[in-house]
């Protein structure tokens, strides 16, 4: 185990050497002088020469890329060009927030996408199963904007029931909290529930199929026990862990359903970054949350392992 | 079982061994309901697209003030927009970005990503580990978080967001083409062609490239509807097409604003992403088990 660990962890050494590589080389994509734009409508030469040396941009490119890797390495990812305020503390300030948005989605696309896989599966053949299976389908291949747009009318603008936008901090007011986030949450959340719901249903028809299972119904037990104290524990394990990794998912679909429904998160925070060309803080944000993807996917390896013994060696 | 009866199944068994794979794959494709109603819907919008002009009941970027947020009529089927305009034309000439948008970025990103992926598959060591740790760092980063960071830094248009997904959505490609070299280039016949001289180059075009496709065709399959859908939030984002050009994507953006007077706005552009992203899942799911060889 312990050896799995050190393997897995050197591992994401030199994939995180290349994210921060591929996140600086985004500054450089742009054509043009990059002091140039953030001097903006500045155009005095002394202005863009102090722009130049202070974000040493005079210097060569990888002795730039040092001073930045530096500056990430001791939690300094820069300034915001557009309101003076420390990357690192904006980051702070918008990543609970999404967290928050990204906890509600998991859990709703646990709470339909789990059942609805295990009933599928049991009833393979069913309208159950069909309606199940058009349930993933239409999660899959709805547009989040788009299913956002569609819930504000029905439930805000229709029925007045949701705050169309807004967002109310968990410890500020709890019932406004969870209704400024249900329908953002549920935005985020069906098309995983989707995703789960197939990958439950496979791993279901697949253990059901195996010999265990076979013996607990030999052996007299109800169905219903069955299903969910022998089949559903050992299906459910891959499934789990495959849930960990649709976290990742869920902090690029909060880039547009934070912007729908007016949430001051991290997917609002980098929108509005990438319309001001505020780099630092486009670094910033795609650099946390490519290592919180990475730190997410080294959480399910270690947590498949350690459920599933027989990977343990 | 009658001696006359073995000819038949002889002749039936050697009609299964002569035929092609890819009519095989045809013939399991048209037997699933879900992929055939996908290839009808595709292939509607298909020529909604390339026939635009002659379909189109009205010009979709003329505007008319007298016209502006109108309902649903026999006039103007899907009502109009916020600058007069027929959402209808605005709908069917919207297709074209979309569709172009799903098959060049993807396009883009095969050219790129399967030639890397036969690259670190076939020849392995210090090749594979640098490509493959590239392809990792960008898998890192989300899709649509790397696509909207480029097609930022690059400027807004969609020749920009097409190279945007592309590159977005090249590691996917240089991974399960890296994967399925792996799994092919112990085969026999691959060692076979090996042995009789063959140059790599050679070897990966001609012996490998085949019969990896199935799996490349539908996660290209699966990958246009990812596209779409992308190419539809930079739009939404105003980071894709750019005004007055319709786009399903700005148009929603545009439609967000007038909810409350005018929701037909929103319904029609929504609902057009849906069907052809949702007949592309169709299709490559199909696709998936009409080539899947255990389903034989």
């Amino acid at each position: 185990m312990l050896n799995f660990l050190a393997r897995r962890i050197a591992q994401l050494i030199p994939t995180l050497f290349f994210v921060s590589l591929l996140i600086f080389s985004l500054q450089h994509l742009l054509p043009g002088d990059p002091a140039l734009v953030m001097a903006g409508e500045e155009h005095d030469p002394a202005v863009i020469a102090q722009i130049r040396k202070q974000y040493r941009l005079d210097r060569p490119i990888p002795v730039q890329y040092v001073y930045w890797i530096k500056g990430v390495l001791s939690g300094d990812f820069g300034e915001s060009l557009r309101i003076k305020v420390p990357v690192r503390d904006l980051i702070a300030q918008k990543l609970p927030v999404t967290l928050q948005l990204a906890a509600m989605a998991i859990v709703i696309a646990f709470l339909i996408g789990i059942p609805a896989g295990i009933i599928s599966a049991v009833k393979k053949g069913t309208a159950w199963d069909y309606g199940a299976n058009l349930f993933a389908l239409w999660g899959i291949s709805t547009p989040n904007f788009w299913l956002g747009i569609m819930l504000i009318f029905f439930f805000s603008i229709k029925l007045g029931w949701l705050p169309a936008s807004g967002f109310v901090p968990l410890t500020e007011n709890w019932r406004a909290s969870l209704a400024s986030t249900i329908m953002p949450a549920f935005v985020l959340g069906n098309a995983i529930a989707a995703i789960l719901m197939r990958h439950t249903r496979s791993a279901m028809l697949q253990v059901l199929e195996s010999d265990y299972v076979r013996t607990a119904r030999a052996k007299g037990l109800s169905e219903r026990s069955v299903i969910l104290k022998h089949a559903m524990r050992n299906a459910l394990t891959p499934v789990i862990t495959l849930g960990a990794l649709e976290l990742g998912t869920l902090l690029s679909g909060a880039v547009l359903t934070e912007q729908i429904f007016t949430i001051p998160g991290f997917g609002k925070l980098i929108v509005d970054a990438v319309f001001n060309r505020d780099y630092a803080v486009v670094q910033g944000v795609v650099l946390v949350t490519a290592t919180i993807y990475i730190t997410l996917n080294l959480i399910a390896d270690i947590a498949y392992i350690l459920v599933n013994p027989r990977l343990r060696g | 079982m009658s001696d006359a009866a073995l000819p038949a199944i002889a002749a039936a068994g050697a009609e299964e061994v002569l035929e092609s794979p890819a009519r095989r794959a045809l013939r399991r494709l048209i037997k699933r309901k879900g992929a055939v109603i996908g290839l009808a819907v595709l292939s509607l919008f298909i020529a909604l697209a390339v026939f635009a002009p002659l379909i189109s009941p009205y010009d979709a970027i003329a505007t008319s003030w007298s016209l502006v947020r109108k309902p649903p009529s026999a006039l103007h089927w899907f009502g109009t927009d916020e600058l007069g305009r027929d959402i209808l034309a605005r709908v069917i000439y919207g297709a074209r970005a979309s569709l172009l948008a799903g098959l060049i970025s993807v396009t883009l990103a095969m050219s790129i990503g399967v030639p890397l992926g036969l690259l670190a598959g076939y020849r392995g060591g210090l090749v594979d580990a640098l490509i493959s740790r590239m392809t990792d760092a960008m898998l890192a980063c989300p899709f649509l978080i790397l696509a909207i960071a480029l097609a930022a830094f690059l400027g807004p248009s969609l020749g920009n967001a097409m190279i945007a997904i592309g590159v977005s959505a090249t590691p996917v490609f240089i991974r399960l083409t890296r994967a399925q070299v792996m799994g092919v280039k112990v085969e026999d016949y691959v060692e076979a062609a090996r042995s009789i001289g063959n140059p790599p180059w050679r070897i990966a075009l001609v012996h490998i490239l085949p019969n990896i496709l199935p799996a490349l065709l539908v996660q290209a399959t699966l990958s246009i509807a990812a596209a779409i859908i992308a190419e539809a939030a930079l739009s939404f984002l105003g980071l894709g097409q750019q005004p007055p050009a319709p786009s399903w994507g700005s148009m929603l953006n545009a439609a967000q604003r007038f909810l409350t007077n005018a929701p037909w706005m929103a319904i029609w552009p929504g609902l057009a992403i849906f069907l052809v992203v949702l007949s592309l899942n169709l299709v490559g799911d199909g696709l998936r088990d009409a080539l899947d060889p255990r389903e034989r």
